[in-house]
């Protein structure tokens, strides 16, 4: 069972206390931006094996959303923070460098 | 390629079976082929299969990172039904539905169709005019379905709880003619046949990179060296995301799990499928006996062909209150597979930014049941390069124009 701790109450929360949300650091495009561009935020995905940032809602807790980064070959949980941010914090790449030399960031 | 029939089983009884040869070739990959289809699962295969047979064209490579089959084609729950709401999705599980008719005679291999009829229940209102909508569909588009009464369920599944404590069954969209078939045997199926046109399936052989020219294909990267080629079909299910990076392309995909179980194997109790959408479940009876459960797909990105336990639980529960009887079943095992997801649902069949690079993906939770009907399209599309009738309103374009074919809001989940 996937287990994710929630940075704002700080509990260690199991997925079924939890709701996924998607792809985290998406840019938003909206009117205005070109068709391309508005696709590809409503649409294209990274999907990547291996290193992913997404979004999780501590649903059945404090309701706050938050974000994680994880392997999904592995399911393993490099860390969690706010949501308030454009990019993981450095501290969070810095964990998944260690753990994956290979892995050439948020592309 | 020796046919299979009667007269050869008792031909091979009468001298101790020494006659019967591997039911495809293996060998290396020769330096070109005209078209690379990358993936030998169900999908790969009848793409492989509808080009030597619908087009001619027989120098083929199937490539396969592991072994025939052995992704969602042999992890899937076996249904297959045609009773869609959207006149393009109606349309190519129809003809789907209508090739594993006689796919077994086809192919010259016995995939055990058995049109045993899907039943799926409504369970609340808003499901029963959602229903009553899609039969009426389904009446335009030539697929014979039917709503049916309470009574009448009760009359086709008698091992059904329809006075639900949670979710009375309120009636549901019946299709005689859908049902479900031996999945392995569909791979195997087609593979046999491919290799009796003369194509190669390669096994163990992962693409690891895509080569092209001047945007366009030239070839592809394995692990068993570089192969050229002049088409390249990506058919490769949950991995699409993955592959489509190599040829330098974005998909609005993303991978989860989806799980299926089966129990101890008990006497013969249902002869047709169940769905129920509202409580999240779905079950047939195999032929072993095991009663062959499914349910939701997880919400979140994932390849370890596993999925988390909760959603069995879920599924499972559901079941329990429709069907009381299967509560002391024991369930004998459990797996994952990795499907892909889009958008609004609804597979791509389309061509790519790449030239000559075509994909089919995007099946979800549906891949079994449209194999022949995806095969069929992708084999057109891949023969003349522009999509026919069956393909064109699965286009990548259509999430950047907007034509969605929402099968997200009709089918509601397991679909």
């Amino acid at each position: 069972m996937l287990i994710l701790q929630c940075p704002y109450c700080g509990i260690q929360c199991d997925e079924t206390e939890l709701a996924p949300g998607g792809q985290a650091h998406l840019k938003r495009h909206g009117p205005g931006s070109s068709d391309e561009d508005f696709e590809a935020y409503l649409f294209d995905r990274d999907n990547p094996m291996g290193v992913h940032f997404e979004r999780w809602r501590h649903a059945n807790g404090c309701g706050k959303w938050f974000l994680a980064a994880r392997c999904t070959t592995t399911l393993e949980v490099f860390g969690t923070y706010s949501a308030q941010t454009t990019e993981p914090p450095a501290e969070i790449a810095d964990r998944i460098r260690a753990r994956r030399p290979n892995w050439e960031g948020r592309t | 390629m020796r046919r299979y029939s009667a007269f050869a089983i008792a031909r091979e009884a009468l001298r101790h079976h020494t006659g019967w040869n591997r039911a495809w070739r293996s060998r290396d990959p020769k330096k070109h082929y005209k078209v690379i289809v990358i993936g030998a699962g169900g999908h790969g295969l009848a793409t492989a299969y509808y080009l030597g047979k619908n087009y001619g064209i027989r120098d083929i490579a199937v490539l396969e990172k592991g072994w025939l089959g052995g992704g969602n084609t042999g992890r899937n729950t076996t249904i297959i039904r045609s009773n869609y709401l959207q006149d393009p999705s109606a349309a190519i599980y129809e003809k789907s539905r209508s090739l594993y008719e006689t796919f077994s005679q086809d192919v010259n291999y016995n995939a055990m169709f058995s049109p045993r009829g899907v039943l799926m229940l409504a369970q609340t209102h808003h499901e029963v005019r959602g229903y009553q909508r899609t039969a009426h569909a389904n009446a335009l588009q030539g697929v014979e379905t039917e709503f049916v009464g309470p009574e009448r369920v009760k009359e086709i599944v008698p091992i059904i709880n329809i006075d639900g404590p949670r979710y009375p069954v309120l009636g549901a969209l019946w299709q005689p003619r859908g049902g479900t078939a031996r999945h392995d045997a569909v791979a195997w199926g087609y593979a046999r046949a491919c290799s009796g046109m003369g194509m190669d399936i390669i096994q163990k052989c992962e693409v690891t990179g895509v080569r092209s020219d001047g945007g366009t294909v030239t070839g592809v990267t394995t692990t068993k060296g570089d192969i050229a080629c002049d088409k390249l079909a990506i058919v490769v299910a949950g991995h699409s995301g993955h592959l489509a990076g190599m040829a330098g392309f974005r998909l609005p995909i993303e991978s989860v799990a989806l799980q299926a179980l089966v129990s101890e194997p008990i006497k013969p109790c249902m002869d047709c499928v169940v769905m129920a959408n509202t409580v999240h479940g779905y079950m047939s009876q195999s032929d072993k006996g095991e009663m062959v459960i499914g349910g939701g797909a997880d919400g979140y990105n994932n390849y370890t062909q596993r999925g988390s336990f909760h959603h069995v639980e879920e599924t499972v529960r559901a079941l329990v209150e429709t069907f009381p009887m299967i509560s002391r079943l024991k369930m004998m095992r459990q797996w994952g597979g990795i499907v892909d997801m889009t958008g609004d649902r609804s597979p791509i069949i389309s061509k790519t930014p790449l030239g000559n690079t075509f994909i089919n993906c995007g099946w979800g939770t549906g891949g079994f049941k449209s194999i022949p009907g995806s095969g069929w399209a992708m084999a057109e599309l891949v023969a003349k390069g522009e999509p026919g009738p069956l393909a064109a309103e699965f286009g990548l374009d259509r999430f950047r124009e907007g034509r969605f074919i929402d099968e997200s809001v009709a089918a509601g989940v397991a679909h």
